[in-house]
């Protein structure tokens, strides 16, 4: 009968030759002097930022307006409380993004002339909404759609996300499109030589390669959201940026936007790692057999 | 699959695809320039050609993989080639296998060879995959059911291809050069396969340049030259007593 793949009797291997043991003290002597020499350049480095910049002649000034300990515990609850609405913003935000990038990316890579006019919608679409800076989608649909005066009156963080997913979906849209043109055409050949309709071989065939191709790219920018949501302050939510601002407007010290860039930087952390460790993943099994 | 019979032969009189005057070309290229052809029940048919013949054509635009320009295709009697047919219910009648596997990488082997019985012909989970274990263990592949493709061989990827082209039980199956891109020590348990299920009365329309393997268990030979049939017949006949100029050619450089 036929032997499975990579089948073996795992043998022992020999001890190593002479030369190899050399080769082996060798690298690990190189080793630690690289250790060494890392190390020994970051404290300098360190110490040479930390010197100049306390050595200024306004340091001391500008540490009792942004880093006062005593201004940053007294913002801290009113900051987090903030954050709560940013990370429930996010939520619904990413949602949002989910469903209306992958619209968008579907309709874009339609190929059947029918739907040429829909194309051109979702085309334009992705151009000008990749162009517009986020701040003056913000304004217009914060203040401008209610401005219709045909919509009930609704929180500022409602139109907040709404901006929020009217952009970002579009940079969604076309990393997903480039994800799914990488996937090889053969793979919609197997799946509709099989009887799947052409949107079923979408969802089941083309979506999931893609995704996976194009994590490490979704997943960056997801981390740029998750620090855009900070921009519905300007319409006036409660949010972390904006509840920083009522403090330093109480106290006129800067504390509280350090306090609140903080909290920012802290809930993206767990997501760069994430990205990081699957990029190198990916990395690492497109480059088997080779470190160059 | 099914059948106990010791031998099953071709059946005359049942024509499960009949191609009558098939037309292709690719911009002012004519690959395929009038085909006709007759696939009968239990037959498998072996096309040889040289690289550029229209092989790999002809069998995609059997699947409607690839449109054609005039011409029949008819499966079981009717015309697949007319735009008013339903093009998804029938290729889910037509099982194909690549050259090169496709199978999906995102899916393990058992989800690759039920895909299709859950996904187009409304086959429950449980049961379709009873059948694809049933089927993965008599290639010797139960092991792999839970296993990603990327860690088959070639010829174990290949054979967990046909198994999903063969799940739903096809009238027709299509091989395209099933074996072309093997390592020739894996070439060998694909093509027992394909003998095995001849053997269990398949119907297959393939194109291969194993000529050993077309000698031994294709029912007919069929010589496709520059987009037309040229010669065809037994095995016997096609190979060792060529008529036309180019199947000689030809086999005298795959020596077969």
């Amino acid at each position: 009968m036929t032997v499975p793949a990579g089948a073996g009797t795992p043998v022992a291997a020999p001890a190593p030759s002479q030369i190899e043991l050399e080769r082996r003290l060798y690298r690990r002597q190189r080793g630690r002097r690289s250790i060494v020499v890392s190390v020994a350049s970051t404290v300098v480095v360190i110490a040479v930022v930390y010197f100049g910049v306390v050595n200024t002649p306004g340091w001391a000034a500008v540490q009792q307006s942004f880093f006062d300990p005593q201004t940053a515990i007294d913002s801290f609850p009113s900051i987090l409380l903030g954050l709560w609405l940013n990370v429930r913003i996010l939520f619904f935000s990413a949602i949002g993004v989910a469903v209306f990038g992958t619209l968008l990316a579907v309709v874009r890579g339609l190929r059947n002339p029918v739907f040429f006019p829909l194309r051109m919608l979702a085309t334009g679409y992705t151009d000008l909404f990749r162009g517009l800076p986020l701040i003056i989608v913000l304004y217009l649909v914060g203040y401008g759609i209610p401005g219709l005066g045909v919509f009930p009156r609704l929180p500022a963080e409602v139109w907040g996300t709404i901006a929020i997913v009217l952009t970002y979906s579009s940079y969604i849209a076309e990393v997903l499109r480039a994800g799914m043109e990488a996937v090889h055409p053969s793979q919609r050949l197997a799946a509709r030589s099989l009887g799947l309709s052409h949107a079923k071989t979408l969802r089941l065939v083309v979506l999931p390669q893609a995704i996976r191709k194009v994590t490490p790219a979704l997943m960056n920018d997801f981390v740029s959201m998750q620090k855009d949501v900070g921009l519905v302050s300007i319409l006036g939510a409660v949010d972390a940026v904006r509840s920083a601002q009522i403090a330093q407007a109480e106290t006129y010290n800067f504390t509280p936007y350090f306090v609140a860039g903080l909290l920012f930087v802290v809930i993206s952390l767990p997501l760069i790692r994430v990205t990081d460790a699957i990029a190198r993943r990916q990395q690492r099994r497109e480059q088997i057999g080779g470190t160059v | 699959m099914s059948g106990q019979e010791a031998r099953i032969t071709p059946d005359a009189s049942a024509a499960v695809l009949e191609l009558r005057g098939l037309r292709k070309a690719f911009g002012e290229h004519q690959v395929l320039r009038g085909i006709d052809l007759t696939v009968h029940r239990h037959e498998v048919i072996c096309v040889i050609g040289a690289s550029g013949s229209g092989k790999s054509t002809l069998l995609k635009t059997v699947n409607l993989l690839e449109g054609i320009d005039d011409g029949e295709i008819l499966l079981q009697g009717t015309d697949i080639a007319d735009p008013r047919i339903d093009v998804d219910a029938t290729r889910a009648r037509i099982g194909v296998v690549f050259q090169q596997f496709n199978l999906f990488p995102h899916m393990s082997v058992l989800d690759n060879v039920t895909l299709a019985s859950r996904q187009v012909h409304g086959v429950g989970r449980a049961s379709a995959e009873e059948n694809a274990r049933r089927l993965l263990g008599r290639i010797g592949l139960a092991d792999f059911a839970g296993a990603y493709p990327d860690r088959l061989s070639g010829g174990q990827q290949q054979r967990v291809a046909i198994v999903r082209a063969i799940a739903s039980d096809p009238e027709l199956l299509l091989l395209d050069e099933v074996t072309s891109a093997l390592d020739p020590q894996l070439v060998g348990e694909v093509l027992d396969l394909v003998t095995e299920l001849k053997r269990q009365g398949s119907t297959i329309l393939m194109t291969t340049h194993e000529m050993h393997f077309a000698r031994n268990v294709a029912d007919r030979i069929v010589f496709l030259h520059q987009g037309e049939v040229v010669e065809q017949g037994a095995p016997a006949d096609v190979l060792d007593a060529p008529s036309h100029p180019a199947l000689v050619e030809f086999l005298s450089r795959v020596h077969a």
